[in-house]
């Protein structure tokens, strides 16, 4: 039988007080791979059950499929393709891709790593000599979201402003009714409309203009699926700003946490800077920076492992569970650079496989293997370090090192 | 071969010999050496070079994008290995257990295994098929004459043919914007393989992107001019068309002539095997040292009544090799079966068309997703209830879930909606030209009277 309530083990793991090492309690978890809550939702927390759901037709993204309305504040807004079902999700999708890379766009990624490379030895010149450094806000912050803006066109002078909304949304994303002040979810609701209004105004200002950043390209756009409307490409911009950012930072900061405590890789590392590539997957799999997808609906029945998951219900998918599963990876707790058909869930599966995992990729590839080059007998100065409150999208909220 | 003694001193120092030195036959010989097999390894192969692929033969290759001589597959290790190039093996003998080369030379071996693949089935009438600018697509030789002749900048191009090679063709020659015409037997493109429906969407398509696409009708002759090039093709409904290029795409004919009296169950319809690529032999029973892989295999398919099924699938030859491979160096006890759910690609006229599973085995199609106008869906095929198949037009992410719908002989038609539901979601006949293998002529008969005297001969030998 696979279905058994097993509320407590859910709760504790969304408590705060698991955030630095939710891991055993995802063992705990896989021991009932589909389980259902008291409110009626699922959760799914094994490597198979996770692929094969992550690939089944009748899993919504749309959270107005649920019976029971969420309540996040990202459910009251025009909907991003993120949160979307084929066919619009496939058409707002190819409409983005055709802007950020193959086919239409082949070697966009690939042709950054000259500026990637010299924003990340900018952000290291600048705390070189120093012996403390936050390794989130000196580096791992700063880096990607100047890269996300200058893809997107929208001025990096503008960050403070959005950096406040951009935290007010991801605070809200698991806002429980029961356990939160009602404040977290207006805050949310609020930061919505802001960062919607801030990137309409640079929207009005791209129409009919020439350019090569994604927001001008999207408002001059003529393919063979159309324009995007006004109100899609805000949607759009919304969505690529927060996802291009947010998980980037932390898997930069888990990397360099990671290297840590594990020094004969960091100095193997060192030696064969190749290695970089499977460990950067390694890390996606080991400490990856989004733990759950939490809001998928059961667009009509569905069957896993033999459990029949009514129509409407809300269903909570554990990808940083089932990538750390014993019975799709070999002695998962262990970190291993060299580990072999590394499928892990890092980026999600199916349809909504990450859009920017190859610049995600790059970005960390270039940012760990500097860090390791030019930081001088790194130290950690508390370990585990502080966590951000979100069980969701998951990482230290400081990183501090001193160096030699 | 059974003591655990007998097969670490094969592992060791045996001799292996791979007959067809090309995409099975390397991936095996690779398989062979990561399974730790270190003893001989000889590679016979009536093909000059570096083993290619072939799916870029009528894809890329033909566009020019690339060269002929760019598709090598690539080395995933070295194999320690001695190449016999370029003379075909013309018999094998199981009573000595050698491999006879057509230049008189003999290979022992300890195991063997077959994977001599397909042949590009050429045009009927031999002087015909000698004309300047009648061409097959096999080889890389093949893909290279053809490229040429489509940069030459023929007034048209015939393609014989509307399986997937033929439509491939079809749909290079309109992204080079070279007219062309596709005669094709049955109802429409795919048909043999896909069925009616698909095979509808297929013409669309063709159609859509400019292709003179004709149906149900048959080239009779291809008429040369006096130089001996090709100029002019006959229907049996007495037209004809002109044009510079012919590209005969009528499917493949199996290398098993060279097995003729080697006593296994070789044939037209290839070289049966169990699941675990072991030969059988005339009698149909197993064979211990002789295995096949790849297109020449026709190997029982327990999801499918343990048919037996042969494949011209990419994916099938790198499986079944790693398998045999496998289980040539593998105890009894210790042996895979090849149990994978067939899968296919092509990609023609701005489609990634993919499918799962055996779209033949069904006697019902429903599209279960998207849109069929939009030339964006996945259709599933059902067999008595049960999906047996699924074909995805630019949908493939989700052939994962049909595979396993496939795997777990889930309910036909699908019973629950998704979101990308078609409006008009009902099962309909699939609705096949009818059994393409069958007609052939007996290929073997029985002899014998008692239980122990009966014995099968093949037709040829018993004529
Ligand atoms: C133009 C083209 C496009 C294709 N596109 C696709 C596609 O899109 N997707 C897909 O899944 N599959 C595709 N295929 C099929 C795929 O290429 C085959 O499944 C694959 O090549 C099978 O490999 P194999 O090693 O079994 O056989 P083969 O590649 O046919 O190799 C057999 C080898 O044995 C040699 N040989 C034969 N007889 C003898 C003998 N007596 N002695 C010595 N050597 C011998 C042959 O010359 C050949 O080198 C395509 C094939 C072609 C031709
Ligand atoms: C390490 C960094 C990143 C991680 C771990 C990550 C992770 C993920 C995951 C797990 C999903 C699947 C969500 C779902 O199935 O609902 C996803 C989707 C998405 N990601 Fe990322 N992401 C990262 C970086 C980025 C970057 C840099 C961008 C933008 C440039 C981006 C844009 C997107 C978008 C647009 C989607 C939605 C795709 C869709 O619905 O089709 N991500 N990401």
């Amino acid at each position: 039988m696979t279905t058994t309530e097993s509320p407590d083990i859910l709760r504790r793991i969304l408590d705060y007080s698991a955030r630095a090492d939710p891991y055993p309690l995802y063992s705990e978890l896989r021991e009932t791979p589909v389980a259902l809550q008291e409110d009626g939702s699922y959760v799914i927390s094994t490597y198979r059950e996770l692929t094969g759901i992550l690939h089944d037709p009748h899993l919504s993204s749309d959270v107005r499929n649920l019976s029971r309305p969420m309540a996040a504040a990202e459910a009251r807004t025009t909907p991003s393709f993120i949160n979307l079902d084929p066919p619009e999700h496939d058409r707002l999708r190819r409409l983005a891709m055709r802007h950020f890379g193959p086919p239409h766009t082949p070697g966009l990624v690939t042709g950054m790593e000259p500026d990637l490379t010299a924003t990340v030895s900018g952000l290291i010149d600048d705390f070189a000599d120093k012996q403390q450094i936050d390794i989130v806000e000196d580096f791992a912050y700063p880096f990607p979201v100047t890269v996300i803006c200058h893809l997107l066109g929208v001025p990096r002078e503008d960050e403070p402003q959005f950096h406040v909304w951009v935290n007010a949304i991801i605070d809200s994303l698991d806002y429980d009714p029961k356990t939160d002040p009602k404040e977290k979810l207006d805050n949310g609701m609020q930061a919505t409309t802001d960062l919607r209004e801030y990137l309409g105004g640079l929207l009005e200002q791209r129409h009919g203009r020439p350019g090569d950043d994604l927001l001008t390209r999207l408002a001059n756009d003529d393919g063979p699926d159309g324009r995007m409307t006004d109100d899609e490409i805000v949607s759009t911009a919304n969505l690529l700003l927060i996802a291009g950012h947010e998980t980037t930072v932390n898997l930069i900061t888990n990397g360099m946490l990671t290297l840590l405590r594990h020094p004969q890789v960091l100095q193997r590392l060192r030696d064969e800077p190749d290695l970089i590539v499977p460990l950067v997957e390694e890390l996606l799999r080991y400490e990856p920076p989004v733990h759950i997808i939490p809001w998928r609906a059961a667009y009509s029945d569905i069957t896993v492992a033999d459990t029949v998951i009514p129509k409407g219900s809300q269903i909570m998918l554990m990808l940083a569970s089932g990538s750390r599963d014993p019975d799709r990876f070999h002695d998962p707790d262990r970190f291993d650079p060299d580990r072999q058909d590394n499928q892990h869930l890092g980026f999600g599966s199916g349809i909504h496989l990450c859009f920017g995992g190859p610049l995600a990729r790059l970005e960390t590839q270039i940012a760990l293997t500097e860090l390791v080059r030019r930081l001088n007998r790194p130290r950690l100065v508390a370990d585990p370090p502080p966590y951000r409150p979100s069980p969701i999208l998951r990482g230290p909220i400081h990183l501090h090192i001193e160096q030699s | 071969m059974t003591s655990a003694d007998t097969l670490k001193g094969f592992k060791r120092d045996g001799r292996v010999v791979i007959v067809g030195a090309s995409l099975a036959g390397l991936r095996a010989a690779e398989a062979l050496r990561d399974e730790g097999f270190t003893g001989s390894l000889t590679m016979i192969g009536d093909e000059l070079g570096e083993p290619y692929d072939r799916p870029p033969l009528s894809k890329q290759v033909l566009t020019g994008w690339v060269p002929a001589g760019g598709t090598t597959l690539p080395r995933r290790r070295d194999i320690n290995a001695e190449w016999l190039l370029g003379v075909p093996a013309d018999g094998l003998d199981l009573a000595t257990n050698h491999v006879h080369l057509a230049d008189g030379r003999e290979v022992p071996f300890d195991r063997v295994l077959i994977s001599t693949g397909v042949r590009a089935r050429p045009w009927f009438v031999e002087a015909e098929a000698a004309l300047d600018g009648v061409f097959v697509v096999r080889t890389r030789e093949d893909a290279d004459g053809l490229q040429r002749a489509l940069a030459a900048g023929p007034s048209r191009v015939l393609v014989i043919g509307a399986g997937f090679t033929g439509s491939e063709i079809a749909s290079i020659c309109r992204e080079r914007d070279i007219p062309v015409t596709v005669a094709e037997l049955a109802s429409a493109p795919l048909v043999g393989a896909l069925g009616a429906v698909i095979g509808d969407v297929a013409a669309d398509m063709q159609r859509a992107h400019g292709v003179d696409l004709r149906c149900g009708v048959k080239v009779t002759q291809l008429e040369g001019d006096a130089q001996g090039r090709f100029h002019r093709a006959h229907f049996d409904d007495g037209s004809t068309i002109d044009a510079d290029v012919a590209v005969v795409a009528l499917g493949g004919i199996r290398n098993t002539e060279w097995l003729r009296d080697s006593g296994l169950a070789a044939g037209p319809w290839g070289i049966a095997c169990d699941t675990g690529c072991r030969a059988l032999d005339l009698n149909g029973l197993i064979t211990d040292d002789i295995f096949v892989a790849g297109d020449v295999a026709r190997c029982p398919n327990p999801i499918y009544e343990y048919r037996l099924i042969s494949l011209e699938h990419w994916v099938n030859a790198v499986e079944q090799a790693q398998v045999a491979a496998h289980n040539m160096v593998s105890a009894q006890a210790d042996r895979w079966p090849h149990l994978s759910i067939p899968t296919f690609w092509s990609i023609q006229f701005g489609v990634n068309i993919k499918s799962v599973g055996v779209p033949t085995f069904a006697d019902e199609v429903v599209v279960t997703q998207g849109s069929v106008p939009d030339h964006r869906f996945v259709a599933a095929y059902g067999y008595q209830g049960r999906v047996t198949a699924a074909v995805s037009f630019n949908n493939a992410k989700w052939l994962d879930h049909y595979r396993q719908l496939i795997e777990t002989a889930a309910p036909f038609p699908p019973p629950c909606p998704t979101p990308d539901e078609p409006v008009d979601a009902k099962p309909v006949p699939v609705d096949f030209p009818g059994p393409t293998l069958l007609a052939q002529g007996a290929t073997v008969v029985v002899t014998g009277h008692d239980p122990s005297e009966r014995r099968v001969t093949a037709a040829w030998q018993h004529r």
